[in-house]
């Protein structure tokens, strides 16, 4: 079977310093892929690069065997299949959550607002953010604001999602609410990459964990056997340090 | 009442004492002292003379309201052509290089040359191209002047709200698909403009006192008016009158500016 979304090669320059250094991965349908690795070592890049959000040097990315990675390539219609959740969440300040979920399928899939809204209002229903919808950014709690940016995400009906350290920016009570709709995801089939620190998720959640050094994966293999016989000593020594 | 409010209520009530003893000295030294320069007399007869006023007053109102008509024209000509500047300098794609370097070049040229100079150049010299009719109106080229440097202040303003948009709003604005047209206009452009609401409302102010460099090409609008009047009465007092029309406009616009940026000032804390 070939993956969903699979990586060949992928190297992505900074001036000099590889950032991505001939990466290579396959993300099935339906697997949850974590990425961990101490700060600076690519996993953000990484994310942004199949996104499209930076261009690449060398490699490809394949979505459904298609290489999405050809300089040229209409950037627009790869990013409407791939969902991206970041850090600090970035909800449009300017509109309420509801308007911020759909802006994209109105603008890119030419829905109109009476076609897109009732979906849009299940997915705020199916995360617990019914009686947040018309709230601004502004007046939603961090936890609140990222699932907004999930829901925002999920409401063009992606194929893959992408989240960079989703949680990082969060008080530690707010972390739960927003794993457990990665969850929620995966139990409904999502394909979804993760860059994370939270570790007990990656073990707990996670089919396929990465540790990412310096912009190659130096050991990938299913939570078990990482978190529990890692064999490069980088990855034992991280493993140390954020277990501690 | 708490310690703290009856200690703050002291405060305040000491603070406005010394205000207005202040104040009262202050204006008891102008009323006593300035009289007793020797050309008082004189300034006080040929500035406020409060007979010329009255009877000047009401068509130096019927003149203003030709500054208005050209304020009211060439504000929203402003705003156009300065959001269009503001974006063509931004223009990301290398095929937009050429806009790129009209948008800088108009920017440069426009804030380099002082108002009355570009009234006078563009005034004057199209005018002067001998076009028919309509075409050789001084009020349309005083106009066109006046829009043309205003648009490239407000450009830069426009800009600055631009960039002061946090390229991670771009970032996810992207990521769900948006062209980098959509993005511009229904992400970062509504956040970028109220941004620069008040320094905007601080060009109005501007543009509003500048529409009088007019008068030096042809329109009669008041500060020619209150010339006119000058020359026939002898009198300085219509000029007093027409500072007195702008101040009744310019300074509420100011204070509300004022307000708009403190309450900005406070919503980003
Ligand atoms: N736009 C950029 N220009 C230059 N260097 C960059 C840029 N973005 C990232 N880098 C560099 O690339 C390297 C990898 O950064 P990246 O953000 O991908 O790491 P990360 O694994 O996500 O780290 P963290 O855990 O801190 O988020 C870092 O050394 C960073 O300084
Ligand atoms: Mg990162």
């Amino acid at each position: 079977m070939t993956a969903k979304l699979s990586l060949r090669n992928v190297t992505k320059y900074f001036g000099d310093t590889a950032v991505c250094n001939g990466i290579d991965l396959d993300v099935h349908d339906g697997e949850l892929v974590c990425l961990i690795g101490a700060s600076g070592g690519g996993k953000s890049t990484l994310l942004r690069c199949i996104n499209l959000l930076e261009p690449i040097e060398d490699g490809e990315i394949l979505l459904d065997g298609q290489d999405i990675s050809t300089p040229g390539i209409d950037p627009q219609s790869v990013r409407a299949r791939i969902g991206m959740v970041f850090q600090s969440y970035n909800l449009f300040p300017h509109m309420t959550a509801l308007d911020n979920a759909m802006l994209a399928p109105k603008r890119v899939l030419g829905k109109s607002k009476q076609a897109i809204q009732p979906e849009v209002e299940h997915l705020f229903d199916a995360f617990g953010l019914a009686d947040r919808m018309h709230q601004y950014p502004d007046q939603l709690s961090g936890g609140q604001q990222q699932r907004v940016a999930i829901v925002r995400a999920l409401a063009m009906q992606p194929e893959v999602m992408l989240f960079d350290e989703i949680t990082s920016a969060l008080d530690p009570q707010l972390v739960g609410e927003v794993l457990d709709v990665l969850l929620t995801l995966k139990s409904r089939g999502m394909t979804m990459v993760l860059a994370t620190h939270e570790m007990g998720f990656a073990r707990q959640a996670a089919d396929k964990v990465c540790f990412l050094q310096g912009g190659k994966i130096l050991e990938e293999g299913p939570p078990k056997a990482i978190f529990e016989h890692p064999q490069e000593p980088a990855t034992r020594a991280f493993l140390a340090r954020a277990l501690k | 009442m708490t310690r703290r409010q009856m200690y703050e209520r002291h405060q305040r009530r000491k603070s406005t004492l010394i205000a207005t003893v202040s104040t009262v000295v202050a204006m008891l030294c102008l009323y006593v002292f300035v009289p007793m320069t020797p050309g008082w007399d004189k300034v006080q007869k040929s500035f406020f003379n409060w007979e010329v006023l009255q009877k000047t007053l009401p068509k130096l109102l019927d003149a203003f309201v030709v500054n208005i008509m050209i304020f009211a024209w060439s504000a929203p000509a402003i705003a156009v052509l300065g959001l269009l500047i503001a974006l063509a300098r931004n223009a990301k794609s290398p095929a937009m290089f050429p806009l790129r370097v009209f948008g800088a070049t108009f920017t440069d040229v426009f804030r380099g040359v002082p108002v009355v100079l570009t009234v006078y150049l563009i005034g004057f010299g199209i005018p002067g191209l001998g076009l028919p009719r309509p075409w050789n109106s001084p009020y349309l080229w005083g106009s066109v002047a006046l829009i043309l440097t205003y648009a490239a202040y407000v450009a830069e303003i426009f800009r600055s709200g631009i960039d002061s948009v946090h390229h991670s709003q771009r970032a996810a604005a992207l990521s769900l698909g948006l062209s980098e047209g959509q993005v511009m206009r229904d992400v970062i452009l509504p956040q970028a403009i109220r941004n620069v609401v008040p320094s905007q409302m601080n060009m109005l102010i501007a543009l509003q006192k500048d529409v009088s460099l007019l008068s030096f090409i042809g329109p009669v609008e008041i500060f020619r008016q209150a010339g006119v009047f000058k020359s026939l009465l002898a009198n300085f007092t219509p000029y007093v009158g027409a500072a007195i029309i702008f101040l009744v406009i310019t300074i509420p616009a100011t204070r509300y500016a004022d307000y708009l940026m403190a309450r900005q000032m406070r919503e980003r804390r």
